[in-house]
């Protein structure tokens, strides 16, 4: 038998890499401003921590667990607005609004979803839709409280945080590349943890997975509501940069983009979503820049790596390094059948 | 150990299974036979709690476990094995057995902790040598051989530590060899493990040789039952079912 996975002192040895990783990435992040001072590229980057937590989130619905949600923006909205709301209300701190948007989300996906993951399938894509669009109308009508079409005005003041002035461009960046290394660590450990094994079994043969005593539904709205969670954080960035919330968060296409940022990427690979976000975003930002048919240009750049590669940019390096392996090492990847002892 | 009680079930104006009464005693092996359309596996989604019976009684270690869903039954330690191997394509053996041992031992919510926790692998690791699933244990569900998969079927039912097992078919779609071998793994497994087996199955020889009791289900009621020898010399069967000369034979012994 091969021995189990190395453990060195506490922590699991799986746990201490993605430690060092995450690490590595805050230090990189937040090296970039020093190394390359142009506002231009911050700014970006915020819009890819936001975006990035939402297509990473609504993953662990569609790749780890086979859920595919159409309506996972109408969280990263929840955010937004919330976020937005408590802030203009003046009572309270950005960390306090930020746990209240997050937990209300997760409240709001809680109920959404005891309702949606009873569904299966193409029924369970359509009432997500469903609830996305209601909350996107909530928001467009209750103009006294969301500012209807206009969005969120007046702008969301920023008081500091233990003497973090977050009006200073430089350490509102630092906060957000913190946030989001922290939410795809804790987004880590969920898909890599017998929680996240599980979802896999839900997601290969959930008939199954019922019959090895795994509570289908009940597993099924524990990624829901963390899925949420994690997007609602993506919202409360964006928020928090843009300093509004518009109705656009909620509606059809910012889910649409998330899955095409899924789709671009790759759902294989844990970080593939965040490439296809890279992906999308720098599309946008540049092809927006020289022509005003940006669409045409993103349609067909999206119909070149499905039809070509047939799966996300990310999942396609990884298929294509695998192959390499595999054709380099004489002996094949896959243990030959060894013939141990005559059966009974 | 389990017992049931004129269970009857209707599909439509089908009856499936007619006021069919088992008694499984604890430690036995026992074989359900019938041709093609007699209502094994009907009997077995009845009596696993997937498919709820019109009436009837089953008893599983003295309570009536009739209106519980498949999960509540699988908690109360009866396992099943499927006809078609139903397993987690995308998983490697090692991963799928120790994702259902940490199911059965009620640690699937764990977030905080990595997979695989090291005695839910150590166990799955032990399935994987009772059944000769070792060298493969890194190989994905859906590369195995046929052969290897309802092994992996059958595991997967062993992850949950059942008191009875029950076995739908476990040498389907077998070469006459591979089927000793797969019966001789079935046999061992229930020597060792001291558990009720419950078994379907098509081949006579494989029948007549290993299992204790027979129950042969024809229209979905019992025809006859008994051991090995009082079937085989049982005028009903031979007529219904081990005759050559007769219309239900050829769903016999299919290979």
């Amino acid at each position: 038998m091969r021995p189990g996975p190395l453990r060195s002192g506490l922590l699991p040895s799986g746990l201490l890499r993605d430690l060092a990783l995450a690490l590595a990435a805050l230090a990189v992040f937040l090296a970039v401003p020093v190394v390359f001072p142009q506002p231009a590229l911050r700014d970006f980057l915020i819009y890819f921590f936001a975006y990035g937590l939402l297509a990473m989130s609504l993953n662990l619905l569609v790749g780890l667990t086979g859920l595919v949600s159409f309506g996972h923006a109408a969280y990263f909205a929840s955010g937004a607005y919330v976020f937005g709301l408590l802030m203009q209300s003046g009572r309270v701190s950005i960390p306090v609004a930020t746990l209240a948007a997050v937990g209300g989300t997760a409240l709001l996906a809680l109920v959404i979803g005891a309702i949606c993951v009873r569904l299966k399938e193409i029924y369970f894509s359509f009432i997500t839709l469903a609830f996305q669009m209601f909350i996107h109308s909530i928001i467009v009508t209750w103009v006294g409280l969301t500012g209807g079409d206009q969005g969120l005005r007046g702008g969301i003041p920023r008081p500091p945080i233990l003497g973090l002035d977050l009006n200073d461009a430089r350490t509102l960046y630092g906060t957000c590349v913190v946030v989001f290394v922290v939410c795809i660590l804790a987004m880590r450990q969920v898909s890599q943890s017998p929680f996240g094994y599980t979802l896999r079994l839900i997601r290969d043969n959930p008939a199954r997975a019922n019959f090895l005593g795994v509570n289908v539904v009940l597993m099924k709205l524990g990624i829901f509501v963390f899925a949420g969670a994690m997007a609602s954080v993506g919202g409360v960035l964006l928020a928090l940069f843009v300093s509004g919330a518009y109705p656009e968060f909620a509606f059809w296409t910012t889910s649409g983009e998330a899955i095409f940022m899924i789709m671009l990427g790759g759902m294989k690979l844990f970080l593939g979503p965040l490439v296809g976000t890279l992906l999308l975003q720098t599309l946008n930002h540049f092809v927006t820049i020289y022509t005003e048919y940006h669409g045409l240009v993103l349609g067909s750049v999206i119909l070149l790596i499905v039809l070509g590669l047939r799966r996300g940019l990310a999942d396609y390096l990884y298929d294509w390094l695998q192959d390499r392996r595999a054709r380099r090492a004489p002996s094949p990847p896959v243990p030959e059948p060894v013939v141990k002892s005559r059966p009974v | 150990m389990l017992r049931v009680e004129h269970l009857s079930k209707s599909f439509g104006g089908v009856r499936a299974t007619r006021d069919v009464s088992i008694d499984f005693p604890d430690g036995s092996l026992t074989a359900i036979i019938g041709p093609n359309g007699a209502g094994k596996t009907t009997f077995f989604n009845l009596i696993s709690g997937h498919v709820r019976p019109d009436e009837g009684r089953v008893l599983f270690d003295g309570t009536d476990i009739v209106g519980l869903s498949s999960l509540e039954v699988v908690r109360r330690g009866m396992a099943r094995a499927f006809q078609v191997a139903s397993l987690f394509p995308s998983l490697t053996v090692r991963e799928a057995l120790t994702a259902a041992v940490i199911s059965h031992q009620h640690r699937s919510w764990r977030v905080l902790a990595r997979f695989p926790s090291r005695d839910a692998q150590a166990r799955a690791d032990e399935i994987m040598d009772l059944l000769g699933l070792g060298p493969k244990a890194q190989v994905l569900s859906a590369n195995l051989s046929h052969g290897d998969q309802k092994l992996l079927d059958i595991g997967l039912a062993l992850a949950m530590d059942p008191k009875v097992l029950l076995l739908d078919e476990p040498t389907a779609g077998m070469g006459t060899e591979e089927r000793w071998r797969m019966i001789g793994k079935v046999q061992a497994l229930w020597e060792a493990r001291k558990m009720t087996v419950v078994f379907i199955e098509h081949d006579m020889d494989i029948v007549f040789r290993i299992a204790q009791t027979i129950h042969v289900l024809k229209y979905g009621a019992v025809l006859a039952q008994g051991t090995p020898d009082e079937i085989r010399r049982n005028r009903d069967v031979i007529d219904a079912y081990l005759g050559t000369d007769h219309g239900l034979s050829e769903t016999v012994g299919e290979a």
